[in-house]
């Protein structure tokens, strides 16, 4: 799960990392009240999950309270990467000597968070990591141990020359570090970590993402969870603890498993048409649960036909065509269905699936033809 | 032969008495799994049934479920919040075999037991894995046992219903496996495509290999350079994800293409450039494979 950069901000400052004044707004009135109170110079920020901000136009300076409220009124229901920006971070703005970069991520090849640090910040890292990899310094942490003193001051000895901002960027590292495992982080970011003209370290900008899998443990980080950056129907499969991604076409998706579901996806695209969506409803037969996901589907008004494909493993066939028959009677589907079962029991399933009038298919490749068919001809 | 488990396979299950647990205790017991022993803290002396009145003594710990039954390799269905520490536990009483089927294992935990696991020489396959299942001998996890058949081939796959799937063409073309590997769709997991070839290579059974991976990480790319300089046998692959977008979850907590990284492209090119056989579609993996046993 991501978080918004003001959300991001407030973690480091909770921690003790020096973030520059800022606060949120919603309406072009508040960003000027915000940036009055602030005086001087302010940065009025979109705040979307999004990279690409500044170049679409979503952050702007201003010199003036009057200003930061034209931008706000601008930048507030602009479209950014196809999200609707609902609220501005207006921020004091800091005049820059230097830009890096310092982030956490969890590095999968070695089995632990690693470090990255530039001291080329406020661009693309994976860029640097190509073009001018002796700019990047990573250091592995071992999980069991935690950061330790001198691996803080190695990194940040190696972002600046100045002894005092040395450590002051060592300070900031253990500090992010106890950001990242308080968080239940996956990736924290500053980008960049300036230094002021008068010598100062801070983060003026930040991105955080959480690990899904830690959510029950940091309730308050849940909590910031922004469900207006999401499509509607991803918010009710998560709410329902159904894996759903939306995409642009138009052959509704409905798998057990995750892989299979993706290898459906490609399956569809292979046979030529396009897949609507990733939806994985697990290894449950419950008509609960089907039910929810035919509502999620269906809210999409560009699927033009639904697809199970269901292989039955420990879950047998018979109870998912149960389970699926009984959901088609409780909603009003619009659009055709088509059926794959494969697996334990199939002989069962396709027994009730054609008492209940469906066409059922034990082919993958055979229901898939017929779903890009279905949805060429609607 | 099988690798990894087999008829000497003597299985405790962490959380036997948990509504996973339990059933798919009952599952491996009927498969003809060796299930010596259960652990869940709290219900020592009591005993599992299995499905022909076995009794399967439940431990508190698998300290004392080790010391009692000499179990060599354990089975994880606790639920997320503690899988690490299960894990962790099993390694600690000198287990070599350790496989985690919860997802859901918050991945800075098995940061920790992953390292833990390793110093204590253990083996983790997962988490968030269906087990794995050494047709005839043995199963250990969820995969369900009617699909597979003893014969030739070794699979390996980071998915669960995907690899079903395959296996099931496989059987039904008459083409039986070795063992087949579920090795997680988690970011962090314990054994790797390059483990499961490694060990599939020096299985003499073991004729040919199904390698089924999806987008996120570097997996695959490994276990294609792997093939390249190491592995003799005839190599079949396929991967799942070519039409999932970018910086988007597909359902397994690892199945993420970051940035340009782990893209379901590049990976299918690094197995054809290591000259392992690419099927496009899930049906293609047995045709493929059919035709490198020359059937």
């Amino acid at each position: 799960m991501d978080i918004h950069e003001y959300q991001a901000k407030a973690l480091l400052r909770n921690a003790g990392i020096p973030v520059p004044p800022g606060e949120i707004a919603g309406t072009p009135a508040e960003a000027e009240t915000i940036a009055k109170k602030l005086g001087g110079t302010v940065v009025v920020k979109a705040q979307v999950h999004a990279g690409g901000r500044g170049k679409a136009g979503g952050v702007k300076l201003a010199k003036t309270a009057a200003e930061a409220r034209d931008h706000a009124s601008r930048i507030l229901g602009m479209e950014i990467k196809g999200l609707v920006v609902q609220s501005v971070l207006v921020t004091s703005a800091e005049e820059i000597a230097t830009e890096a970069y310092l982030g956490v991520l969890v590095d999968r090849k070695g089995q632990a968070p690693i470090f990255m640090a530039s001291p080329a910040g406020g661009i693309d890292i994976e860029e640097v990591a190509r073009s001018t990899p002796a700019k990047l310094r990573k250091l592995r942490v071992d999980p069991r141990y935690g950061l330790l003193p001198h691996q803080a001051y190695w990194i940040a000895d190696f972002l600046y020359d100045d002894p005092d901002q040395i450590e002051q960027g060592a300070r900031i590292v253990e500090r992010l570090w106890r950001v990242f495992i308080d968080a239940g982080a996956s990736m924290v970011e500053i980008n960049p970590l300036i230094t002021t003209p008068s010598g100062e370290v801070k983060a003026i900008d930040a991105k955080i993402s959480v690990d899904d899998n830690e959510l029950f443990r940091h309730v308050e980080i849940a909590d910031m969870r922004d469900t207006t950056s999401e499509p509607p129907a991803e918010t009710l499969a998560r709410e329902a603890n159904l894996s759903y991604v939306k995409l642009d076409g138009t052959v509704g998706c409905c798998v057990n498993g995750a892989g299979l579901a993706m290898a459906t996806m490609d399956l569809v695209s292979f046979y030529g048409g396009e897949p609507a969506n990733f939806l994985d409803i697990g290894g449950s037969s419950n008509p609960d649960k089907v039910v929810t996901a035919l509502e999620i589907i269906t809210a999409d008004a560009s699927v033009k036909v639904i697809l199970f494909n269901i292989f039955g493993g420990i879950t047998r066939c018979d109870d998912v065509a149960k389970g699926i028959i009984e959901a088609m009677r409780r909603i009003d589907i619009k659009v055709p269905i088509v059926i794959r079962l494969t697996g334990t029991n199939e002989e069962a399933a396709l027994e009730i699936l054609k008492e209940a009038g469906c066409t059922a298919y034990t082919s993958m490749d055979d229901v898939v033809k017929k779903a890009v068919d279905l949805a060429g001809a609607a | 032969m099988a690798i990894f488990i087999d008829e000497n396979t003597r299985l405790v299950v962490q959380g036997i008495t948990g509504r996973d647990g339990s059933f798919h205790t009952t599952q491996m017991i009927e498969y003809g799994t060796q299930v010596v022993a259960g652990v869940t803290p709290g219900k020592a002396g009591r005993s599992f049934a299995g499905p022909k009145g076995e009794k399967v003594p439940i431990f508190n710990s698998m300290d004392a479920a080790v010391a009692a039954t000499s179990a060599n390799t354990s089975v994880v269905y606790v639920p997320p919040a503690f899988a690490a520490g299960a894990i962790m536990e099993a390694a600690d009483t000198g287990i070599t075999m350790i496989v985690a089927i919860t997802e859901g294992v918050p991945v800075l935990d098995m940061a920790r037991a992953h390292a833990f696991a390793r110093d204590k020489g253990a083996r983790v396959i997962g988490p968030n894995c269906p087990g794995l299942i050494s047709p005839g001998k043995c199963k250990v996890g969820i995969l369900p046992g009617q699909i597979v058949t003893q014969g030739p081939v070794g699979v390996i796959s980071r998915s669960g219903t995907l690899t079903y799937e395959a296996v099931y063409h496989l059987t039904n073309a008459e083409i039986g496996q070795t063992t087949c590997v579920g090795i997680g769709g988690d970011p962090l997991i314990g054994t790797t495509f390059v483990d499961c070839l490694e060990a599939f290579a020096s299985d003499p059974e073991t004729k040919a290999v199904v390698m089924i991976g999806e987008i996120g990480g570097t997996d695959e790319q490994e276990a294609a350079s792997y093939v390249k300089e190491r592995v003799r046998l005839p190599v079949v692959g396929f991967i799942a994800g070519q039409t999932a977008p970018p910086g988007r979850r597909m359902g397994h907590a690892g199945a993420i293409i970051s940035g340009s990284a782990g893209t379901a492209a590049e990976k299918m090119e690094a197995f054809e450039a290591a000259g392992i056989q690419v099927a496009k579609r899930p049906a293609e993996i047995a045709k493929l494979v059919a035709a490198a046993l020359g059937r």
